[in-house]
């Protein structure tokens, strides 16, 4: 039973974008003000699922071909690297390191590997997310 | 230089591996695997004459510094001889292995992959000082040898195999475990090398002689010694290199390097003693006698292993009573003992690497191991009838051939026992050379009935699966090289002795000598008409008898009672624990959610509960309690008015939402009290789940509210106000007593500093407490992937029951 939901389909595809940059702009501004990985993630997640409620599900897989089984495995390992990297610099295991670099357009910013591993936590719980509501979703 | 990276090359080239496999289809990935054990070789070779001068070396690498757990290699006479074998003889196996498992048709992958993580588990053991890091690659072992045995995960016998060598192993490693955490209590240290310093100290420790037997449990599982042999024959469903490298060379002989690299602690016990030389002996008999019950070649293999690595056990065993006797004493034989242990567990490295590498072409080249249908090979396969019978004739203890010496020595040994005047040895140890004397007989009967019935007699074609030829060149280089071996040593075993035993054997008796070249002792083929040789004529003698006749009294293995044997034992007790544990859980998985709630929160309630009338944590105080504003109030009053609507709706639709409204509500909470991250991912989640909800609304059981009654709604009733107050009481204690200033502050002060951000919140998450963040992405991921087990899986299943129903 597919309605064919006109005005929620046309505001989806411009609040999915909304969503979106606001989540990317959370997680990259999560180091200093609230925000993160965790959350940035889930608010990826809704967008997602704000277009899954307003599409449906073959629909939204064919415009986001994205194996989140895969997305989960690639933050995953993204974290534990981060982590393990440390020991080629011989310190500790999750030793994080960062400082400040002049960079092109942006100006002076700082550069944390926390905020590497803070990727791999974004992608898990997107990933995760994902995955537990295709399941769910696809189950009928 | 940091020699204990090496120790690591196997692993990160088995990452490596996958890719080369896939990318490289048309060369063997052998080929690549090659190199790897055969530098590591080149490179340990360098250590030799170091080592032979008495040196040592120690490189470590800080794994985890702040519990002081580290991984130390330390290189020693016995590390370095083991590591050579475990090098040496990995070059040959991957070699062969390379002939031996075909390119198109197996998973050369996963097999190197499985292999190059075993290498390094081994290396990692042998080498490793720090009693952590070596039980922790002890397991490593289990768990890559489980992977190797179960190599042919399709075949049942092989996942059978697998699964018991993993549950005897690991149940002995986690006894060793026990035995390594008494030890470092006592001695107040993880290095071995402190531990041997202060033994004489420990000796005196009431806990000694528990930590002896707990680690003597871990040597007895890994080396299969007497009971714990079951696991070793099952083990044969692996591919026969991995046979060869595991099951001759290398893992089995953990144990013995365990029992060898511990002696100097412990051998100041009469139980370490005891056990070990009779454990040890038990073994060897059992085994060998066992061994002619067999008719697969790599039975008899097993079997002989079992045996061969009591007999090394037991001259373990009588090396430590060298402790006691001292080396004044100059016609003392026990000195020997530790050198005929080393010096025959590198001739039956040899010999046995070279007889499984013939038990796997003789399978290869005629599609069976079954000894009954073998027979008149010899003219087939003449090469490996002359590998055969020089690893067969060594085995017998025969010259020219290694095993005649060491064989020699062991006699000798068991000999002297009964010389030997406390801990009862001069009243029980005249068993010794007796049982000593009848296992060789054994020993020297199925090393004949291996290699005549499979070499000699009628060939029988028609009993063959394939028509039997000799082997192609390239499998047959590395038996060829270990056969070689075994009759150069023969000739040469002196050289031998001072570069590789003679170093072991400092490490092994320390208390004797402190440089190899105080040990005084040389090894001669022919030593005089004494008892040793007596013994041997009398082992040819009867053995050849027995062999002779063989088919007259074999049958009689028939007549042991089939009934109680320890696989049968073994069996019993997989079986119960299996039927027992699911009877157990058929009681309380009921299938429904609401039951697993009840127990969880009745488990929350009573372990709380509990704990703050134990302590008598209660405690109330309003003194520090802000001022309630009129909104908070109110947001109170939602939060029940919502909570009231899940209890009385009569729609699931209406509860849902009004679980959203209370999650709302408390990030409005979140909001109040200063906490903007919780709020947000609190809106963020309650968002999620609401829609989540919705998603599996019509996948959730449709139950009658009113079905429930009366009985059952009261005990629910009780938990959730259970609950309820538990938490409350929580709540009221935790704000009524701070006995430490709160953690927030440190946080404030070091967030811009340390780690260079400004939200504590997430600071935390990433980098304070980065651990917890990265196991609970972890434990997600578990999450989701039990998820995809439980929806996807079966939703396949259903397409393929309807598609069965469509046909």
């Amino acid at each position: 039973m597919k309605t064919n939901d006109v005005i929620l389909q046309t505001t989806t595809k411009i609040i999915f974008f909304i969503i979106f940059l606001f989540s990317i702009h959370i997680f990259f501004a999560g180091h200093y003000t609230p925000g993160g990985g965790f959350v940035g993630g889930l608010l990826t997640a809704s967008g997602i699922v704000l277009l899954l409620l307003a599409f449906d599900l073959k629909t939204v897989t064919t415009a986001l071909p994205i194996n989140y089984t895969v997305m989960t495995a690639i933050g995953l390992l993204l974290a534990l690297s981060t982590a393990a990297g440390s020991i080629f610099f011989n310190v500790p295991f999750f030793t994080h390191a960062f400082d400040y670099f002049e960079l092109p357009l942006l100006g002076k910013q700082s550069l944390h590997t926390a905020m590497l591993f803070d990727t791999g936590v974004y992608l898990v719980v997107v990933g995760v997310t994902m995955t537990i509501i295709q399941s769910i979703g696809a189950d009928d | 230089m940091s020699f204990v990276y090496l120790i690591f090359i196997p692993m990160l080239a088995a990452l490596v591996i996958p890719f080369l496999y896939k990318k490289v289809p048309g060369i063997h990935t052998g080929w690549f695997v090659l190199a790897v054990p055969a530098i590591l070789f080149g490179l340990y070779t360098t250590f030799l004459s170091k080592v032979k001068n008495g040196e040592s070396f120690t490189s470590t690498f800080d794994w985890i510094p702040s519990l002081n757990i580290s991984v130390t290699s330390y290189i020693d006479g016995l590390s370095l001889l083991f590591s050579l074998l475990i090098t040496g003889i990995g070059t040959l196996v991957v070699l062969y292995s390379i002939f031996y498992l075909d390119k198109t048709r197996e998973q050369l992958h996963n097999f190197y992959v499985y292999l190059l993580l075993f290498m390094t588990a081994m290396l990692g053991v042998v080498q490793s000082d720090h009693l952590i890091s070596l039980y922790f690659f002890w397991e490593l072992t289990s768990i890559s040898s489980f992977l190797l045995i179960g190599y042919w995960y399709k075949r049942d016998r092989s996942r059978f195999g697998a699964l018991k060598s993993m549950m005897i192993t690991v149940f002995g490693g986690l006894m060793m475990l026990g035995g390594f955490v008494l030890l470092s209590i006592m001695g107040d240290t993880y290095s071995i090398r402190e531990l041997i310093a202060s033994a004489p100290e420990l000796a005196n420790h009431e806990w000694f002689v528990w930590s002896l037997i707990l680690v003597l449990l871990g040597a007895f599982t890994k080396s299969a010694q007497f009971p714990f042999y079951i696991w070793l024959p099952d083990a044969m469903e692996a591919p026969t290199p991995v046979s060869a490298y595991l099951h001759s060379a290398t893992m089995v002989k953990a144990g013995l390097y365990l029992v060898a690299r511990f002696t100097p602690i412990y051998a100041s016990s009469e139980w370490w003693i005891w056990l070990v030389t009779g454990i040890g002996l038990l073994t060897l008999l059992w085994g060998s006698f066992f061994a002619l019950k067999q008719t697969d070649l790599k039975g008899i293999l097993a079997f002989s292993t079992v045996s061969q690595l009591g007999l090394i056990m037991s001259l373990l065993g009588a090396g430590a009573i060298s402790l006691h006797t001292g080396i004044e004493d100059d016609n003392s034989i026990f000195k020997y003992a530790a050198f005929a242990a080393i010096f025959h567990l590198v001739n039956h490295a040899t010999f046995k690497g070279s007889l499984f590498m013939i038990a796997g072409i003789v399978d290869h080249e005629t599609g069976t191991r079954d000894i009954r249908k073998l027979g008149g090979l010899m003219s087939l396969m003449p090469i490996s009838f002359t590998i055969a019978l020089i690893g067969s004739f060594s085995m017998a203890g025969l010259p020219p051939f290694n095993g005649f010496l060491s064989k020699e020595m062991f006699l000798s040994g068991m000999l002297s026992i009964p010389e030997f005047d406390f801990f009862a040895f001069d009243t029980w140890g005249m068993l010794f050379p007796i049982i000593a004397w009848i296992a060789s007989v054994f020993t020297f009967v199925y090393s004949f009935y291996f290699v005549f019935r499979t070499f000699t007699g009628k060939h029988k074609p028609d009993l063959l699966p394939k028509q039997a030829h000799e082997a192609p060149i390239g499998m047959l280089i590395s038996p060829a090289i270990l056969g070689s071996l075994v009759v150069a040593i023969f000739f040469i075993p002196n050289l031998i002795g001072d570069v590789l035993v003679k170093p072991a054997v400092v490490a092994i008796q320390p208390f004797l000598y402190s440089v190899p070249e105080d040990v005084d002792i040389h090894i001669a083929a022919w030593h005089g008409p004494n008892a040793e040789l007596w013994m041997t004529i009398g082992i040819v003698a009867l053995g050849y008898l027995l062999y002779a006749t063989l088919s007259k009294w074999q049958p009689l293995y028939n007549k042991f009672p089939q009934g109680f044997t320890l696989n049968r034992l073994y069996d019993f007790m997989m079986f119960l624990s299996e039927v027992g544990t699911n009877r157990l859980s058929r009681i309380y998985m009921t299938g429904f959610i609401r039951s697993y709630l009840v127990y969880m929160f009745t488990g929350i309630v009573l372990l709380t509960i509990g704990t703050v009338f134990i302590k008598d944590a209660f405690e109330v105080s309003f003194a520090t309690v802000a001022p309630i504003h009129f909104y908070e109030l109110v947001i109170v009053l939602v939060l029940i008015a919502g909570t009231l609507t899940i209890l009385f709706a009569k729609s699931r639709l209406t509860s849902i939402i009004a679980l959203g409204a209370v999650g709302y509500s408390v990030a409005l909470f979140f909001v109040i009290f200063n906490a903007p991250d919780l709020a947000l991912t609190q809106l963020v989640i309650e968002t999620v789940s609401v829609a989540l909800f919705l998603l599996a609304f019509y996948h959730l059981p449709k139950l009658n509210r009113h079905e429930n009654r009366m009985k059952f709604r009261l005990a629910n009733a009780l938990v959730a106000i259970g609950v309820g107050v538990t938490v409350t009481i929580v709540a009221l204690s935790a704000h009524s007593q701070k006995l430490v200033s709160s953690i927030s502050s440190y946080y404030e002060k070091t967030v811009y500093t340390e780690a260079g951000g400004g939200n504590i919140v997430n600071v935390i998450l990433v980098d304070y407490r980065g651990f917890d963040t990265l196991f609970e992405i972890a434990v997600l991921a578990i999450a989701s992937l039990g998820i995809i087990a439980m929806i996807r899986l079966r939703l396949t299943k259903k397409k393929e029951v309807n598609r069965i129903e469509d046909q």
